[in-house]
């Protein structure tokens, strides 16, 4: 019982922090173009000027 | 879709016609960031793989006054955002591209308010996604035996948690279910939100006096099951609208207005007055319905009226607005403005044509309307029943909510989407969006089809089909014949000199200054001769050009007025329209031909097509009005047409499809666009759908089965939380497995017969 003082919290915390990361990557654009990110994996270039998924979003 | 879809941008091209938005289309469509910087969307049809992303964010990031770009593949567009300093021209932006490979248009911008629904979809998705795991955790543990206090704890932290998600994931339900209930009706999120609202409630009541059964998990699975079902109807919808506004936009943004002191201004579309004179190049649709009074020109009216053959245009002749002015520049009058011009009254047709989509109910509403009173009541019954029988009104309470979640039509609501995101996808898969579910149940009960020939039975660009030398001696061999035509049509816009110098493969011979003269050909001055290349009586003597519907199949080139070689056109069919219309005859539906091009050309693909039912010249009012009268005699009507006048009755049918290539407001009236080239597009959906509707009610019929099992076990009392978790999440997978089998191998739909096409992804030349 007493174990479970702490190891509640910690559960939902650990949750919450998944759930977090989670809303953030929708926010930022993450998913916004998944066949085009297989794709960038493989391109050495490092693209300054290329945009980022999350400033173009929109 | 991957690089494996060629001819899918051969399509798009097609509708582009190769020309580059102008400079004053790309500043009027950049969206202002402030600081002087701008961001413009293109679409680009013809990205398909990593090295696509390269090539265009590399020669993009390489120009000055290009803060970035990036390319999405999955829409296939490209944003860019540049600096408006002087002396750049934005048009650059997709010339650059067009250099390299690709062609870029410009696209009306999606609602915005949609992808904020689509969002907080996702997010509530997420959060009870969260909240159904958490909970389901502690139930799991009360249901292993946990006892007393920490049964107590639990009980109260699965309250918390499902308090907030409740308010947050539930109001998507609670607001159309208000909605319905306002309006004295009922759908499928009535006995929704009761559910979960009742079964939180006396869970909580349950919680506070230290019961033992409680209910959260069951409310927060349940909004988690019935969210993953209404996103996927969503998503399937935005991935559909995003797909179509990324094709070619065919009406103008603007105009060029020749002022009074002979300056020249860009002007959008609304600021165009009565009375503005505007100058249209070759190659520019009409914004406004206007009057010609300089220049002489050939016209083409097939998306406006579906004439198939071009028209010439002199001064005094009247234009609609979306006609495309193919070979000379034009000077014209605005005899209306946007809103009056011809396209506003096809917008009002269709406004009042409103048909098959006002007057349907979806198939899950119209389940709805039977399944929930049936539901209520019956949980009613069970709590009066309980409560007279024994007097124990709190059981009876338990008794009734353990009815309602079980009867919780978390089957229904998958049974429906998942299966049509699934088709969707099929689809989807061979080039053909679906703009809702809805659509794809209409689409199911069809028995006759209305076809529009111009660009929908057939292609709307003329083949080249036979050429005959005059056969005269001490004249040019047949192919070097050949030759000096295609180089000469190459100096044109007008379709029979595209599909002749398209149709031309090897060398052509070079000419000095080459001239057109609209309404009637080309003409070049040689050491050899004069070549021209045209209609027979411009070819032959130069006389006025005699104005017979025929003359549009066949182009003459001759040397100093001698006929060399005689080239005869043809607009051919779709790929696979003959098979199509068969296999829609040998399935009991009935075809018919819509048109308004000349009754002659009409006949002939009839004939062609084996179609005994087809009428000729009708204006957009006729057309609507032969859809409506079929709908009046009963039948469900499929109306399948591109142009700009076929846009009313597409509205007005049962339901609507529409090839890529249609005007704007075609693909926006049509409840399917597809994008190859093939008539077998129609048979396909029509035959996905079919199968998706069997599937449906299957589904249906597994949701019920469950209930009836499941039901008198929950009115007996003997549902407990956790048998009704096992429950409901078994009839949910069980009905999303049968789903599944929609999926399969997609044939291959015929993509495109025999004209030569650029290959995928290039330019054609600008």
């Amino acid at each position: 019982m007493s174990t479970l003082i702490y190891l509640i919290p910690i559960a939902l915390f650990l949750g919450g922090l998944g759930l977090g990361a989670f809303l953030w990557s929708i926010r930022n654009g993450q998913y916004d173009d998944l066949d085009g990110a297989a794709w960038r994996v493989l391109d050495d270039e490092d693209g300054t000027k290329r945009g980022s998924p999350g400033a173009h979003g929109g | 879709m991957s690089c494996c879809a060629p001819g899918t941008e051969g399509a798009i091209e097609a509708a582009s016609g190769g020309t580059l938005p102008s400079s004053e289309e790309m500043r009027l469509a950049a969206r202002d960031l402030g600081e002087g910087l701008r961001q413009s969307d293109l679409s680009v049809p013809g990205v398909h793989c990593g090295a696509c992303i390269t090539t265009i964010e590399g020669v993009l990031s390489g120009m000055p006054s290009i803060e970035s770009a990036r390319v999405n593949l999955t829409a296939r567009r490209v944003s860019v955002r540049w600096r408006d300093v002087e002396g750049f021209d934005p048009q650059t932006i997709p010339a650059a591209m067009a250099r390299t490979g690709y062609a870029a248009h410009l696209f009306t911008a999606p609602i915005a308010a949609d992808d904020a629904l689509r969002n907080e979809l996702i997010r509530a998705v997420a959060v009870s996604g969260f909240a159904a795991m958490n909970i389901m955790l502690l139930s799991v543990s009360v249901w292993s035996g946990a006892e007393a206090s920490t049964r107590d704890l639990f009980h109260w932290i699965s309250a918390l948690i499902a308090g907030p998600v409740l308010i947050y994931a539930g109001r998507f339900f609670f607001r159309s279910a208000w909605g319905a209930l306002k309006h004295g009706r009922t759908n499928m999120d009535v006995p929704i939100s009761l559910a979960v609202t009742l079964s939180y409630f006396v869970s909580l009541w349950e919680t506070i006096h230290h019961g033992e059964h409680a209910w959260f998990d069951a409310t927060v699975t349940l909004l988690f099951f019935l969210l993953i079902g209404r996103t996927l109807d969503h998503v399937m919808r935005d991935r559909a609208r995003s797909a179509i506004t990324s094709l070619a936009r065919l009406s103008p943004r603007g105009a060029m207005v020749v002022k009074d002191d002979g300056g020249r201004e860009y002007r959008p579309v609304e600021e165009i007055a009565v009375g503005d004179r505007l100058s249209v190049a070759a190659g520019e649709r009409l914004a406004v319905d206007a009057r010609v009074i300089a220049g002489m020109s050939d016209v083409d009216r097939s998306l406006v009226s579906g004439e198939s053959a071009p028209v010439t245009a002199k001064p005094g002749s009247m234009l609609e607005a979306g006609v495309m002015n193919l070979t000379g520049a034009l000077v014209v009058e605005a005899v209306a403005v946007a809103r009056d011009s011809f396209l506003a009254e096809v917008i009002g047709l269709m406004e009042a044509a409103e048909g098959g989509r006002a007057r349907y109910r979806r198939i899950a509403d119209r389940a709805a309307s039977y399944y929930s009173p049936v539901v209520h009541l019956l949980a009613l019954i069970s709590f009066l029943s309980w409560g007279f029988a024994d007097g124990d009104w709190k059981h009876a309470m338990l008794v009734a909510v353990a009815v309602l979640i079980i009867t919780c039509p978390c089957a229904l609501g998958l049974a429906v989407p998942v299966v049509q995101v699934v088709a969707a996808g099929r689809l989807f898969a061979s080039g053909i969006m679906v703009k809702d579910g809805s659509a794809m149940e209409r689409l199911a009960e069809i028995d006759a089809v209305v076809f529009d020939k111009t660009g929908t039975l057939t292609m709307g660009a003329p083949r080249l089909i036979g050429r005959e030398a005059a056969g005269r001696p001490g004249t040019l061999k047949g192919d070097q014949a050949f030759a000096v035509a295609a180089a000469l049509a190459a100096h044109s816009r007008h379709p029979l000199s595209a599909a002749l110098a398209a149709a031309h493969v090897g060398p052509v011979p070079q000419f000095g200054p080459v001239t057109e003269i609209p309404g009637r050909g080309l003409e070049a001055v040689t050491p050899e001769g004069t070549w021209r290349l045209g209609n027979r009586a411009f070819a032959c003597s130069g006389d006025e050009p005699a104005d017979d519907g025929s003359s549009a199949s066949e182009v003459v080139l001759s040397l100093d007025g001698a006929v060399i070689e005689t080239f005869r056109f043809e607009d051919r069919l779709r790929p696979a329209a003959r098979e199509t219309v068969a296999r829609l005859r040998k399935d009991g539906i009935e075809v018919d031909i819509l048109s308004g091009d000349r009754a002659a050309a009409v006949e002939r693909v009839a004939a062609q097509l084996g179609v005994s039912r087809w009428r000729a010249g009708l204006a957009p009012r006729d057309k609507t009005e032969a859809v409506r009268e079929s709908a009046a005699a009963g039948a469900r009507v499929l109306m399948v047409g591109d142009g700009i006048n076929d846009a009313p009755a597409l509205s007005a049918a049962h339901v609507s499809m529409a090839p890529a290539t249609a005007a704007d407001i075609g693909r926006q009236a049509a409840d399917l666009v597809f994008l190859r080239d093939g008539l077998d597009a129609v048979s396909f959906a029509i035959e996905t759908s079919k199968r998706a509707g069997r599937l449906i009610r299957q589904n249906f019929a597994l949701a019920i089965g469950y209930n009836v099992i499941a039901v008198p076990v929950a009115i007996l009392g003997h549902a407990t939380p956790l048998i009704a978790a096992v429950a409901m999440s078994t009839s949910s997978i069980i009905v999303v497995a049968n789903s599944l089998r929609l999926r399969g191998p997609t044939p291959a739909l015929r993509q495109d017969a025999a004209a030569p096409k650029p290959a995928s992804g290039m330019a054609s030349p600008a």
